[in-house]
């Protein structure tokens, strides 16, 4: 398998990388970086638990080849907080008791901070469209989605 | 100062209060560890298993020598290595198929090498030559004279003494329930329901996929990092399988990223073991992808249930008789023990005096049944729950007045002779009704709906050995935390918050300063039976609440002396020593491992302190094997109630749940909102199996091994609300009076939907799941739709 070098900003800071040519997003966020937050729940893009944020956008990393993040931005779950401060989304899903096992949580974290970024006031349609694509076994979701309408009502605050 | 009531009397802080998850905090962070974060380095080989492609077939040979010539294979093993055979009630297979190939993935050899896809590549170089056999796909023809066998040597099979096999035949346990006289009583009865019901397979589907990684050193120990709900178990069942001492496997379980009973026994870890054997000192993981886990991880078994109920023009039960066939798959690592629970609980929540109840425990050539949340509870009560409804319906009783009518009390003599303990039922199905608005009917959405409510009850016990036991240990640091030792895993349920609470609470300290020594680990940590069976908040729950107590009586017993007082005097409140006596005050810090010095530097007493505890049931009795009849069947049933509404589309067959109410008895709510997050959880999760969840196998071959394929509940589908609600009718013998509640909430939730789609289109639905085009189907049939 032919090896590349690429250049990818991931949660910040920059990392210079050798991925062979098969080699995932998420394999490489995993095993070449050590970043292991990001989940592999099915490896075939139908569960969400690796969902990161490409370019701003969220992505199943098992479905992106990690040569086709040459110059481009990631972030993780664990890029979410700053400064030891979490994201308000990560609060908000320990405020409303949305986290039980917590392996799809990552990928939740990620969908729904990406929901938020570009719809700042989501309807309860618009968080369970934005999450359709994030399995949970545990939770049964009521308190994921009420943890993503908490979030937007904080981030708004004060004044909308 | 005036002295505090006891523990009995009052709750210390923080139990019954809903303190914030231990855990949540690593969780939404990334920085909670699983068996698959564990980092290796470069010596890490992977492990890949070769399986059989045929449900039933004789191995003719096996040749591996292409596979190991492979460059990057480190090696190749098969079941000629591992002939010992293993099984948690009946030692019923080996690591590896070696003669014979029952199911669909059954593993026949292992390659382990230096990535997947070598490993992969190898197993294409195995040549594996069959000899293919009928096979057995369902259990009521399993059961019969003319079905092959699936282990002609079930006679030489080692098994517990509960659990009776018929060999000859392919049941591994029939267990016989007989109580009063059923033929007398048919006469008595004024309506008489018969009905029979399918509950297919279904997958437990955690979003982590089974995951094992071992390490085998020249001495021989053993270790395993794996995603398990049953180190210990797993020790015990390796050190069987293999040889090899206990204290020469060390089990290593970090966080479980769900497990509702598939990481419960020995899976995967054993192929890692048998691998890893061959390359020592090398770690080797063994990690099942999502395809492998729709076709060889451990199934909810399927049941095929018949049920016969009466009950006389009053409403009041008479007489059941049931037969429960339990598609138990290949082998039965738990099978005959759900077959067994499905025996002694098969009438449900309720009184009934005469019963004639027969579960047997089918082999077929399909997946391996596991246990699955429940136990067998969600499968019996499926059927179970519909025809208590329909009998109501036939002698004109509203369902609910029915069920209060009939549902078990305290001191009722129930299905196997015992006396019920005190519960809440009747008090659930009370709440659960009027939560629902029962016998009041919403209009629907859109005149082509219609809209209906349901409700069902449920019980289940604990379904265990008798003798499961558990231990705890409490060691206090310099600073006055304390740090608990359990063998108990955190799958997500919230077990390490309630402990963390428990020892707080007992102890006499902040709940902040309690931490929990992870993960779990036999060589360090306590044991513990298992992780299943809801049995961690009381049994685990109550070693730990025993090891808190006698660390605080170390520490009472010190201060005392150093005091002069006497220890009942004394009270340990938010981390300080103090007498109701002297009314003086000391803190913890220090004193708990450093002693306190003896007047005028003549030297010091104490030591650190290590509290320690443990518990096991002693007083479960043995039941006899024709009637099912015995003092004590189980340790206790936790009960419960579940309403729905529903409105269903009469142009598509569309169910939609609108909302959800649950209540149960828990005994005492450690922390409501861990115990309403299982309620809410385990809704959707019931509500996922009753309207879309099948494993659909053909001639034993998973036809939807795929998330795309098998579809579980997502943020699209679930209700609007789910209120969760709960009574507290004390459990004798739980910490606090706490009772389990993990798996109940999934129990009843098929029925209840079920009920609902009746009251709705009037048309009951059957056999789950009730997917749109089972159910337009039914209306059709029935002329509801044209």
């Amino acid at each position: 398998m032919s090896m590349h070098r690429i250049t990818v900003n991931v949660n910040g800071a920059t990392e210079v990388v050798d991925v062979p040519a098969n080699m995932t997003l998420l394999l490489m966020l995993r095993e070449k970086l050590a970043l292991t937050g990001t989940k592999n729940g099915c490896a075939s893009g139908e569960c969400g638990a690796c969902t990161v944020l490409l370019n701003g956008e969220p992505v199943n990393s098992c479905m992106v080849l990690a040569v086709e993040c040459d110059g481009a931005e990631v972030v993780t779950v664990e890029g979410l907080s700053s400064d030891h401060q979490l994201d308000p989304i990560q609060q908000a899903f320990i405020d409303a008791g949305a986290v039980q096992c917590g392996f799809c949580i990552p990928g939740m974290l990620i969908s729904s901070r990406a929901l938020l970024d570009r719809n700042p006031k989501p309807s309860e349609y618009d968080i369970r469209e934005a999450l359709v694509g994030n399995l949970c076994r545990c939770t049964g979701y009521r308190r994921i989605i009420d943890a993503v309408q908490k979030s937007a009502q904080m981030e708004r605050a004060p004044g909308d | 100062m005036e002295k505090q009531k006891t523990l009995s009397e009052e709750l210390p802080r923080p139990i019954g209060q809903s303190v914030p998850r231990i855990d949540a905090l690593e969780k939404v962070s990334g920085m909670a560890t699983f068996a698959d974060d564990i980092q290796f380095g470069p010596g890490l080989l992977f492990a890949r298993a070769k399986r059989s492609p045929h449900p039933h077939a004789i191995i003719k040979k096996i040749d591996v020598s292409k596979a190991e010539k492979l460059p990057g294979v480190r090696a190749v093993v098969t079941g000629a290595d591992y002939p010992g055979l293993t099984g948690l009630y009946l030692a019923d297979r080996r690591i590896f198929a070696t003669d014979r190939v029952r199911y669909v993935g059954d593993p026949v050899a292992a390659v382990a090498a230096t990535s997947e896809e070598i490993a992969e590549k190898a197993l294409e170089l195995i040549d594996v030559e069959y000899e293919i056999l009928p096979g057995v796909f369902d259990p009521v023809y399993g059961a019969s004279p003319e079905a092959p066998l699936v282990h002609p040597d079930l006679d030489k099979y080692a098994v517990v003494n509960f659990i009776f096999p018929e060999p000859g035949t392919n049941i591994s346990n029939h267990f016989k329930l007989r109580k009063g006289d059923v033929d007398a009583a048919w006469k008595e009865c004024a309506a008489i329901v018969e009905r029979t019901y399918r509950v297919p397979h279904v997958q437990h589907v955690p979003i982590e996929p089974h995951i094992a990684i071992a390490k085998v050193d020249e001495k021989g120990k053993i270790t395993l990092w794996s995603s398990s709900q049953s180190p210990f178990a797993q020790r015990n069942l390796i050190a069987k399988a293999l040889g090899v001492s206990h204290a020469d496997i060390e089990v290593i379980a970090p966080y479980v990223g769900g497990g509702f009973g598939s990481k419960a026994g020995l899976s995967v870890e054993a192929l890692a073991v048998a691998v890893a054997m061959k390359v020592r000192g090398r770690p080797v993981k063994m990690r099942l992808t999502r395809e492998e886990e729709f076709f060889t991880a451990f199934v909810r078994q399927g049941l095929v249930a018949k049920f016969k109920i009466g009950c006389d023009k009053n409403g009041k039960l008479l007489a059941m008789e049931n037969q429960l066939y339990w598609d138990a798959g290949a082998y039965t690592e738990y099978g005959v023990n759900v077959t067994r629970a499905g025996g002694y609980s098969s009438t449900g929540p309720y009184y009934v005096p005469n019963l004639r109840n027969d579960s047997y425990c089918v082999y077929t050539n399909h997946p391996v049944g596991g246990p699955m949340r429940g136990f067998g509870m969600p499968e019996l009560h499926a059927g179970l729950e519909q025809c208590i409804d329909e009998l109501a319906h036939e002698i004109k009783m509203d369902p609910v007045q029915f069920r209060l009518l009939n549902c078990v009390k305290e001191g009722d003599e129930i299905l196997t002779g015992m006396r019920m303990h005190p519960t809440g039922l009747s008090q659930c199905i009370e709440k659960a009704a009027q939560a629902i608005e029962w016998g009041k009917k919403s209009p629907p959405s859109a005149p082509n709906k219609r809209r209906g409510k349901g409700l069902a009850i449920m019980w289940k016990a604990p379904a265990m050995p008798p003798n499961a036991g558990s231990s705890a240990w409490v060691e206090l640091n310099e600073d006055g935390t304390a740090t608990l030792g359990l063998g108990g895993q955190e799958i997500g349920q919230g077990t390490f918050t309630v402990m963390a609470q428990m020892v707080a609470g007992a102890l006499g300290i902040p709940y902040e300063n309690v931490r929990i020594a992870k993960p779990v680990d036999t060589d360090y940590s306590p044991y513990e039976w298992q992780t299943v069976a809801s049995r961690l908040t009381w049994s685990m729950g109550n070693a730990v609440v025993a090891a808190a107590r006698d660390a605080r009586k170390q520490v009472l017993d010190l201060v005392a002396e150093a005091w002069g007082e006497n220890p009942e005097d004394l009270d340990i409140i938010n981390g300080h020593v103090v007498s109701y006596k002297s009314e003086e005050t000391i803190s913890l810090k220090d004193i708990v491992v450093y002693g306190l010095p003896k007047p005028g530097d003549q030297g010091w007493r104490g030591g650190p302190i290590v509290g320690r505890g443990n518990f096991m049931p002693t007083y479960v009795t043995g039941l006899d094997a024709e009637t099912g009849q015995g003092p004590r069947a189980v340790v206790h049933y936790t009960t419960g109630a579940q309403a729905v509404e529903v409105e269903v589309d009469l142009d598509t067959g569309r169910v939609e749940v609108l909302r959800g109410v649950a209540v149960f008895d828990v005994g005492r709510a450690i922390n409501p909102d861990l115990v309403k997050c299982q309620m809410e959880g385990g809704f959707v999760q019931g509500m996922s199996t009753a309207l879309f969840e099948s494993l659909k196998l053909k001639e034993g071959i998973p036809q939807n091994p795929s998330f795309v394929d098998y579809r579980i509940a997502t943020t699209a589908d679930i209700p609007t609300e789910v209120k969760a609600m709960y009574v507290e009718v004390p459990q004798d013998d739980g910490p606090w009076g706490a009772r389990g509640v993990g798996e109940h909430p999934m129990v009843p939730t098929i029925p209840a939907i079920a009920n609902a789609i009746y009251d709705a289109i009037g048309v009951r639905p059957g056999s789950p799941p009730f997917s749109s085009e089972k159910i337009y189907l039914t209306m059709l049939e029935a002329g509801i739709v044209g």
